[in-house]
């Protein structure tokens, strides 16, 4: 599967990856070879089978309960920046 | 034999009979540590401090008489994936270098309650991604046997720190072979469990569907030791098993007569290392002799497990790993235009090259347009893999298989090719597709004197007929007795 550098600087953007230059081509070339690698499942008739995307079918509920969380100043100990109990991130809107 | 180099269970003996403190085997196990590790690289943070405060809390414990169990006074090591309660966790991933989580595992919750000691955390796989150690961020970890080769991945931390002594146990996570790869590699048992039966509660996640937590032990009575602390239902985790759990030492009985071991024969195949193959052969007749019988059979779509599990792993890893953006914990770039610009930065200072690798190519399996043809088309086919174990175990009560084609290579020598690396993971990914349990335990050297693994697969919730298939075969051997030998 051809696999251009574009469609790797495409991917990059919506992985949220500012990837180098020199990445961008590793990329392309390795991303290339592997999705060449997994086409051998275009071999299989896959048919009215259904996908697997979890291997126990019971799938657990519990009420909808409040229940205490950790304390605010423990959520926000790792914080890079905080501000008044918050996040702090850069500006969004220029 | 030196105090390092005994199992959970001759620890427990000694403990209960007063002949030793936990105290005085923690501070043997850090004096054990300081020694060696600067040759092994097993641990990325040691907890001094910690691990005897909790000794000396488990001395008391023991003195009281009461709500002592198998692992009250033991000291263990941890891999840096689970959260620990004031205690920095990594991931070996530069991103969250700094990251000291405020609260800990389900696991991790489980085996502090029970006692444990716990000496540090161990060097691993960046986000468990990697069959070497050698993608972790911070060092390579060197297998105890031959220290110019890898302890396998990505709990290799972990397997070498039970090797070389320098914990009594260990656990590790298995999400294409994690856990019984390094086992394989660093000659010790490694159990992953059925998918759901250990929370995942707390544990960094790669790929939350095939991700499991389990034990890493010196020998199978230690694993169901572990497994007995760690396995059960955990509210706090909406994938785990609500089913009771056995007394797993209970399964340790040699008693395999009637017992139908299937062999696939796919398992058998060119690649596989001759001494591997033989090593896997003389221990199916060891458990014949014991009684059991053997069955033929097959497991036709093995061959495209690898592409499955590279297109399954990668889209939920670019899904999960989504959440290190720099805003609430972990690293964040310098000098950013805007908040975009700031996550960009941040996940390229962050992650390292093979991180990137698998997020770019799940990011592409779940792109518009390529959906259908590689996530969808991937879940599809492990429906059929999946399927092709459920017919097989209308036949047989185990399988046995190599844990991996061979034993543990070079450092170095599969870094430039990541699809060279991952062909690494041939025997073991399966398992995690099917969601079933497998162990790995020791059987025989190679004429190199690594060692070698035996894999047991087994029926989802019978981690017991697997324990009591592997303490047999084990208790008729000498190999778990071995032991890497490293100088202090």
């Amino acid at each position: 599967m051809a696999i251009t550098k574009k469609d790797v600087q495409h991917v990059a953007t919506l992985a949220r990856l500012a990837l180098s230059e020199k990445e961008t081509e590793l990329y392309t070339e390795q991303m290339g070879k592997i999705l060449t690698y997994v086409e051998k499942l275009g071999a299989l008739d896959t048919k009215n089978i259904e996908p697997t995307t979890h291997t126990i079918s019971s799938r657990i509920f519990r009420k909808d309960e409040a229940k205490p969380s950790l304390p605010q100043n423990e959520i926000l100990s790792n914080a890079p920046e905080k501000a008044k109990g918050c996040f702090k991130v850069p500006r969004i809107i220029e | 034999m030196e105090l390092y180099n005994l199992t959970i269970h001759e620890l427990h003996e000694k403990l209960q009979k007063k002949e030793i403190t936990s105290l005085q085997l923690t501070e043997a196990f850090l004096k054990r540590i300081e020694a060696v590790d600067g040759k092994i690289k097993a641990y990325i943070t040691v907890t001094k401090e910690d691990s005897i405060k909790q000794a000396k809390e488990a001395d008391k414990r023991l003195a009281s008489g009461k709500d002592i169990t198998p692992l009250t006074g033991v000291p263990i090591s941890v891999k840096d994936i689970f959260c620990t309660n004031g205690v920095r966790t990594t991931c070996a991933s530069k991103i969250l270098n700094n990251f000291v989580p405020p609260y800990d595992a389900a696991v991790i919750k489980k085996l502090k309650d029970a006692g444990a000691v716990i000496l540090g955390k161990n060097n691993m796989d960046e986000f468990a991604m990697g069959s070497s150690t050698e993608n972790s961020a911070y060092f390579v970890t060197k297998n105890p046997w031959d220290v110019e080769r890898v302890p396998g991945g990505s709990s290799g931390g972990s397997a070498a720190s039970v090797a070389a002594g320098e914990c009594t146990a260990s656990i590790g996570t298995d999400t294409g072979g994690s856990i019984r790869q390094p086992a394989s590699c660093c000659g010790i048992v490694g159990l992953k469990p059925t998918y759901g039966r250990v929370s995942r509660y707390g544990m960094i996640a790669f790929a939350s569907s095939l991700d499991q937590a389990g034990p890493m032990t010196k020998d199978v009575t230690d694993c169901a030791i572990m497994m007995n602390t760690m396995a059960g239902y955990d509210p706090q985790d909406s994938t785990s098993i609500d089913a009771p759990v056995p007394d797993y030492t209970k399964a340790l009985t040699k008693d395999v007569k009637g017992l139908k071991i299937g062999i696939p024969k796919e398992y058998f195949i060119k690649g596989l290392d001759s001494d591997v193959e033989k090593a896997v052969k003389d221990a199916i007749e060891v458990l014949k002799k014991q009684g059991a019988s053997v069955v033929d059979i097959s497991l036709p779509h093995t061959d495209y497990a690898i592409a499955v599990y590279y297109l399954v792993a990668t889209a939920e890893a670019s899904s999960n790993l989504a959440r290190f953006d720099g805003v609430k914990f972990g690293h964040r770039a310098k000098d950013s235009k805007n908040l975009l610009d700031m996550y960009c930065k941040t996940r390229d200072e962050g992650f390292g090259p093979e991180v990137k690798r698998r997020i770019m190519l799940g990011t592409y399996s779940l792109s518009a347009g390529y959906y259908d043809a590689y996530y969808k088309k991937a879940s599809q086919v492990r429906t059929l893999i999946k399927r092709d174990f459920e017919e097989v175990f209308k036949k047989c009560g185990v399988i046995l298989t190599p844990t991996a084609p061979t034993p543990a290579f070079k450092i170095g020598e599969k870094t430039a090719d990541p699809l060279t690396m991952y062909l690494s993971d041939i025997f073991t990914i399966s398992c995690n597709l099917a969601g079933i349990p497998g162990l790995s335990l020791p059987c025989g050297f190679t004429k190199d004197n690594l060692p070698i693994g035996l894999q047991i697969l087994g029926k989802p919730l019978d981690e017991e007929t697997v324990l009591k298939t592997a303490y047999s075969y084990e208790q008729a051997t000498e190999w778990h007795k071995k032991r890497a030998g490293v100088e202090n």
